[in-house]
């Protein structure tokens, strides 16, 4: 049985004790970053305070305590993802970003040629369109586009048309717009059939669902720490050991090389081959204490309580403005996470921010880095209201509050 | 509430209810477009020069209340202008929007049709004690500059 509380998880984070205006803090961006807690900060200030060294090849004491503290957050990453191949699996980078780039660049740039299509969706971030436009200028690949149906869901009716000649599919596990949950499950199955690879941007997803790779059969894997209650500054790219064995390094420099001449350098083998510089140590501690944090409440019941936060969310915003607050995103709980975008009739969505941070509500207004899905929608912004594992109902409150204020000024 | 009756002043929202000088003109002198690619907000400005004056101005585009509100003002306060008035505007504007101590009052006395415009735009001072908002209220401002460098430099 879980032990989770949310209201423990309040206790134990610092910043739920800030006030902003006069009033609590009522956080509601997780979905772009979470908020630390104190465990995680600790652990970044135990490794600066007693730890600090460069990683690797250190002989003195201390530098062996910091490669044991980055390779024992490695570990717990593995742990955390239940990565079949265990931490040789797990590469640190900066975060999803960086991860999706290694993916376009590293296996993408030495597996594709002109004309082979890699199938995305109209809901992914721009972190997970761009670098493949970048591929197509390089390369000559094909992108490709699942559509989104006006059910905010994937229209996967036309799937086996969309599949001819794709080599990968790289979607998103949970929409940081829509809050929409892929099955992606079924999509790994589908790419497998056809021959293709499967990435998933986990930003959203492995921080809000968890994510069980030995039971989910995909190939490869992107998130952020500081979505996940960690720190900024790092990331992970995850791809079964046989896949990662092939690709080759994507930043050149010092610690991912087995061998430099005057002729050429042998690479590394392994995670460090794409770990090229002195990597996010410090953030690596703090990642560790985060999915330790994250084990600890368990995933299980932190999706249920968002889902539960998501639903009562659903139901009252529906009810209390009687259509002038939409919210863009499936209308049920159902395979669906915490993430409410909303357009205020009337409203601007920078209005409406500017409104609710006068209550110290945060939330967060924009394209969201998904631009595609918003022109889908005809949407310039949206203000997006999101969950994370401290969040309670009274924060909905607040936001309910806050949003009648910005219906009520603009008339 | 206080503060956010500074930002929203009741003229301001009356510009973003209802935009003055909405629209396109045929064969403009000068047609500019400005981003904000941070928030998405965009704006197409279009400018009639006749003998250095500006004899109308439309604009389409889309943003929050302040961008909206301070490009339907300016709109109004810068039509039957000549460019050499328009510049001026522009500058007292820009600096309303970076001079947080200063008020109005205080400012160098603006000579007398500058005076008039900038009673309404006056409106938007409360926006500099919101830095995030400032570039939403000079949104227009740096495009019009843009449109009347296009029609300056034009042979």
């Amino acid at each position: 049985m879980s032990s989770f509380d949310p209201r423990r998880v309040r206790v134990d984070t610092p910043m739920l004790s800030r006030v902003v205006k006069g009033r609590r803090l009522t956080y509601l961006d997780s979905a772009s970053s979470s908020l630390p807690p104190r465990t995680v900060i600790e652990a970044i200030d135990r490794y600066y305070s007693l730890h600090h060294a460069n990683v690797h090849r250190g002989v003195y004491t201390t530098a062996n305590e910091a490669t044991e503290i980055f390779e024992g957050a490695r570990a717990g990453v593995a742990h955390f993802l239940n990565a079949p191949g265990g931490s040789d699996e797990v590469v640190f980078t900066h975060g999803t970003t960086e991860s999706m780039n290694l993916l376009a660049r590293s296996w993408g740039a030495a597996n594709l040629r002109a004309g082979d299509v890699v199938l995305v969706s109209q809901m992914e971030h721009h972190a997970n369109i761009v670098p493949w436009f970048q591929l197509r200028e390089t390369h000559g690949i094909e992108v490709r586009f699942i559509p989104v149906g006006e059910d905010f869901r994937l229209d996967l009716s036309g799937i086996d048309d969309l599949m001819r000649g794709v080599r990968l599919v790289s979607v998103t596990g949970m929409s940081n717009v829509l809050g929409t949950i892929n099955p992606v499950a079924a999509l790994a199955r589908v790419a497998h059939e056809h021959g293709a690879l499967i990435a998933v941007d986990g930003a959203q997803s492995v921080a809000h669902l968890g994510t069980d790779l030995s039971a989910l059969d995909i190939d490869f894997l992107a998130f952020s720490g500081h979505k996940m209650l960690g720190p900024t500054g790092i990331g992970v790219f995850w791809t079964r050991r046989e896949i990662l064995a092939d690709m080759p390094p994507f930043l050149g420099g010092g610690g991912m090389i087995r061998d430099v001449r005057e002729d050429g350098y042998t690479p590394a083998t392994g995670p460090t081959r794409f770990e090229a510089g002195t990597p996010p140590i410090a953030e690596a501690a703090g990642l560790g204490a985060a999915v330790r944090y994250l084990e600890s409440l368990g995933m299980d019941a932190l999706a249920a309580h968002e889902r539960e936060l998501t639903a009562d969310a659903l139901t009252r915003l529906a009810q209390e403005f009687d259509g002038r607050v939409r919210v863009i995103g499936p209308a049920t709980p159902e395979q669906r996470g915490g993430v409410l975008s909303l357009d205020v009739e009337g409203v601007h969505p920078h209005d409406v921010a500017q409104i609710l941070d006068q209550y110290g509500v945060c939330v967060r207004p924009g394209h969201h880095c998904a631009k595609p899905l918003m022109r889908r929608f005809g949407l310039a912004a949206t203000a997006r209201a999101s969950f994370g594992p401290y969040s309670l109902t009274a924060d909905t409150d607040v936001l309910i509050e806050a949003l009648g204020e910005a219906v009520k000024l603009f008339g | 509430m206080n503060n956010l009756d500074d930002l929203y002043r009741e003229i301001i929202l009356d510009h973003y209810r209802s935009p003055r000088n909405r629209g396109e003109l045929e064969s403009p002198s000068a047609r500019v477009e400005g981003f904000n690619p941070l928030c998405g907000d965009e704006i197409v400005i279009y400018l009639r020069v006749e003998d250095g004056v500006i004899s109308d101005v439309k604009m389409t585009g889309h943003g929050c209340s302040i961008s909206q509100a301070s490009s339907s003002m300016m709109s109004t306060a810068i039509k039957g202008k000549t460019l050499e008035q328009a510049h001026r505007v522009i500058d007292r504007f820009k600096e309303m929007m970076t001079l947080k101590e200063r008020s109005l009052d205080e400012a160098e006395e603006p000579s007398e049709p500058d005076l008039r415009s900038l009673g309404e735009l006056a409106a938007l001072a409360g926006v500099v004690k919101f830095p995030v908002r400032i570039k939403c209220a000079t949104l227009s401002w740096n495009t019009l500059a843009q449109a009347l460098d296009e029609v300056e430099s034009a042979p």
